[in-house]
């Protein structure tokens, strides 16, 4: 087959970008450690959350020195518990699950986003910083009054976190 | 009259009235669907409503489907038509069965579209504000998906209509290779028939059995990576026409020739092999699904860049040699050589620029880690407004401006018109995609009636979110206004006098098909290859997902997007039968 001197030229640019490209999402995500949402989160039935565990009383809870696990159920057309209270510079684990349809689950502003689909638990990993404010939106169409779900996760200082505060709806 | 001044129309009559009839749909979807686009601008921005922003949704529905599925599609069919019939130099084999397709087609696409604008009149209690890519649990009224399928099986009968002329003139021409343009319609068929697989699946095993009641629950996760299975291979079955008119029609407007043939069958065995074991990179941030299934997937997405970075090459060089006939000179001295005056050319000159920058976002889509900042954000729609948006819908309204003629005997009734349309639908989606992509980037979401929130405002960087609001609303109504003269410069021109003469020719390629391995046209081959890769890319994701979550799911319940609440189609079709229960 007849190939063009600059056509092999640019093939051979464009593999090189490709190749490229694929490098640093590799790096990025083994090398960096950049954690993607995956299947650890398990899956639940989404009529019965009442009576699981953790999902009949959403909330935060501490686990460890400075970690935290907050557990976040989204349903038309809000999230629980609202506001999310976590305390500043610590390790916050979100296990998201939804009672009916799919929705989004997106801190504003920040990395952590993802899809909230029913039976399945999405789980999240945020290293949270100073205090201050965050708006959640929902980010995925879920019924006619999907443009009013949100909600807040609110991070307090150290010293004023109260673990009741992100317990208690 | 010279056999080279000859129309389509003239050549072939029955084809050509097919040919138009399906332009007709696609042209009314794009009417119906400019118009929702236009509320959607105005609505979000909250610049003007006029609807009630639950309605905002059947509004969306409706755009996505019209535009996304009815117009591309129909355009699609009504282009290979011409190119099977064009390069092959032959009529279908029965046109009977050309004529039964396209009607099936358009019967299915009239029941899905009426199903979803009913969703305006609430007392009907009939709706389908699903969107278009109808992820359940929210559950549409079972019209909704018997239209959609009724619609897919008259894509598959087109392709079997074009494989089966294809194959009868191999009979008569046994040592020629395909043409061209009959190769890029089997290709892209091929891709057609695997990719359409995964939403076949969706529909008839799981969504359309259980909004008829006939099942109760679902699996959300199982039946939305299905749909994502043909939502990528999609974009190329949009992209692949453009494509087409890209590598045969504008090296003729340009007034050169297509540099290479064979590339060109290169690209589009890429696009058969590559396009479908990819869907996943559109569940990047869902949960149930384990990192390396996504890792395969960005992989081969990054691949797939290979055949769109080829065909910039052959584009750009096709135009060069067309400009350096026509006397251009010096290193981008050539450009000013082109036919910028041809709307047909402008306007696939600028779909071809807005593709490379849509190519550009679309790789930061594609990588897993940035992806988390922009997914489902507006950032998605600023994207693919540049793609589908526009290097497909401007390049097949500007070949339209080309075809046209060539359909009806008449001539176009102003160029002139046809230029400013064209350039100002690129006018439009800069302002419009530019100001989605840079609100994406600052969180605000997509799919979204008020993404005004009580509790927060979106932080801007630079300028504010008042500032890109007017840039999409100005943006979105410049884009709306160019739809209506386009159309209404084809409606006119019905109204100009039949004239002889209008054929046009296309030339042959520098570099012919004969400088090509024979195994390019070996499409058995090539399909075997495309599902082996399909079935290594998805086996062991939907396993896991059937495992993990069951075959229909955890439990749960359907919503349906029905205002009267639940619809149980078995009672009511049974109550029509007289037979209750
Ligand atoms: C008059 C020109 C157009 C305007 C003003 C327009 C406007 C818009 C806007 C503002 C959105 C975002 C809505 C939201 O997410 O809330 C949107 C979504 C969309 N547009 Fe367009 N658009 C136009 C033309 C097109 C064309 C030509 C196509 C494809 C051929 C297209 C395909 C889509 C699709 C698929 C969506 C996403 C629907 C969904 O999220 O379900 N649009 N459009
Ligand atoms: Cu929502
Ligand atoms: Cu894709």
């Amino acid at each position: 087959m007849h190939i063009h001197q600059y056509e092999k030229l640019w093939l051979g640019m464009s593999l090189l970008l490709i190749v490229g490209f694929i490098a640093t999402i590799t790096y990025g995500a083994v090398g960096v450690g950049v954690t993607m949402i995956d299947d650890s989160g398990g899956n639940v039935d989404p009529n019965a959350l009442d009576e699981h565990p953790e999902f009949s009383d959403p909330g935060v809870e501490k686990v460890g020195e400075n970690e935290y696990e907050a557990y976040v159920v989204a349903r038309q057309f809000i999230f629980q518990p609202d506001p999310i209270v976590v305390p500043a510079n610590s390790t916050v684990t979100f296990y998201v699950t939804s009672a009916d349809v799919v929705h989004g689950f997106s801190v504003v502003g920040t990395n952590a986003n993802t899809m909230v689909i029913p039976g399945e638990v999405a789980e999240v990993t945020v290293e949270v910083g100073e205090p201050g404010e965050y708006g959640i939106v929902c980010h995925e169409y879920c019924g006619a009054g999907h443009h009013s779900m949100e909600g807040m996760l609110r991070v307090v200082p150290e010293g004023e976190y109260n673990s009741s505060d992100g317990g208690e709806q | 009259m010279s056999v080279d001044q000859e129309t389509f129309a003239d050549r072939y009559p029955q084809e050509a009235e097919l040919v138009r009839r399906a332009f007709l749909v696609a042209f009314t979807a794009l009417g119906l669907g400019a118009l929702f686009g236009i509320f959607q601008a105005l609505h979000r921005t909250n610049v003007l409503r006029i609807i009630p922003s639950t309605d905002y949704y059947t509004a969306l529905t409706a755009h996505g489907v019209l535009l996304a599925i009815v117009f591309t599609i129909f355009y699609l069919v009504g282009l290979y038509q011409w190119a099977v019939t064009r390069s092959l130099d032959r009529s279908p084999t029965n046109i009977n069965f050309t004529r039964a397709w396209l009607t099936l087609m358009t019967v299915g696409s009239a029941i899905t579209g009426v199903t979803i604008l009913l969703g305006f009149v609430d007392q009907i209690g009939i709706s389908a504000d699903v969107l278009f890519t109808f992820y359940a649990p929210l559950q549409a009224h079972p019209l909704f998906y018997t239209g959609l399928v009724v619609f897919i099986i008259g894509t598959w009968l087109a392709g079997v209509d074009w494989f089966r002329t294809w194959l009868h003139w191999k009979q008569d021409n046994p040592d020629e290779r395909i043409p061209l343009q009959t190769f890029m319609v089997l290709t892209t068929m091929i891709m057609w028939y695997i990719a359409t697989i995964g939403v076949a699946i969706a529909v008839l095993f799981f969504l359309l059995p259980w909004s008829l009641g006939l099942i109760d629950t679902v699996n959300p996760l199982l039946t939305r990576t299905l749909f994502w299975f043909f939502g990528h291979p999609v974009v190329y079955f949009w992209l692949l026409p453009a494509y087409m008119l890209w590598y045969t029609v504008l090296p003729k407007l340009a007034g050169g020739r297509l540099f290479s043939d064979p590339l060109a069958r290169v690209v589009f065995v890429l696009f058969v092999l590559l396009s479908t074991p990819v869907g996943i990179h559109h569940q990047y941030v869902d949960p149930g699904i384990a990192e390396g299934f996504k890792f395969i997937a960005m992989t081969n997405t990054m691949f797939l860049l290979l055949p769109s970075l080829l065909t910039a090459f052959t584009v750009v060089a096709s135009m060069e040699h067309g400009a350096r006939q026509r006397g251009g000179e010096g290193l981008f001295g050539w450009l000013t050589a082109l036919p910028w005056r041809d709307p047909a050319f402008t306007g696939m000159a600028l779909a071809g620029l807005m593709f490379a920058a849509g190519g550009f976002s679309g790789m930061i889509n594609a990588g897993m880690n940035i992806n988390y900042l922009i997914h489902n954000t507006l950032w998605v729609p600023g994207h693919f407004h540049l793609t589908v948006g526009t290097a497909v819908a401007l390049t097949m309204m500007a070949g339209t401006y080309w075809l046209w003629p060539q359909l009806t005997n008449r001539r176009l009734y102003s160029r002139p018109i046809g230029l400013l349309q064209v350039v100002m639908w690129f006018g439009g989606m800069a302002l419009m995609s530019n100001s989605m992509h840079v609100a994406g980037l600052y969180g605000v979401p997509r799919r979204t009636a008020e993404p005004q929130y009580a509790g927060f405002d979106f932080n801007t960087a630079f300028g504010s979110m008042a500032e890109l609001n007017i840039q999409l609303a100005v943006g979105g109504t410049l884009l709306f206004v160019s739809t209506l003269l386009f159309l209404g410069n084809l409606t006119l021109s019905l109204g100009n006098p039949k004239v002889e003469g209008l054929g046009q020719s296309l030339p042959e390629p520098l570099s012919g098909a004969e400088d090509s391995p024979r195994v390019l046209d070996n499409m058995r081959l090539w399909a075997g290859i495309a599902l082996v890769l399909v079935v290594l890319a998805y086996v062991l994701p939907l396993g896991a997902i059937i495992q993990n979550g069951g075959l229909f799911g955890t439990g749960g319940d359907a919503y349906p997007v029905s205002v009267l609440g639940t619809f149980d189609g078995l009672d009511a079709v049974l109550e029509l039968l007289g037979v209750g229960r």
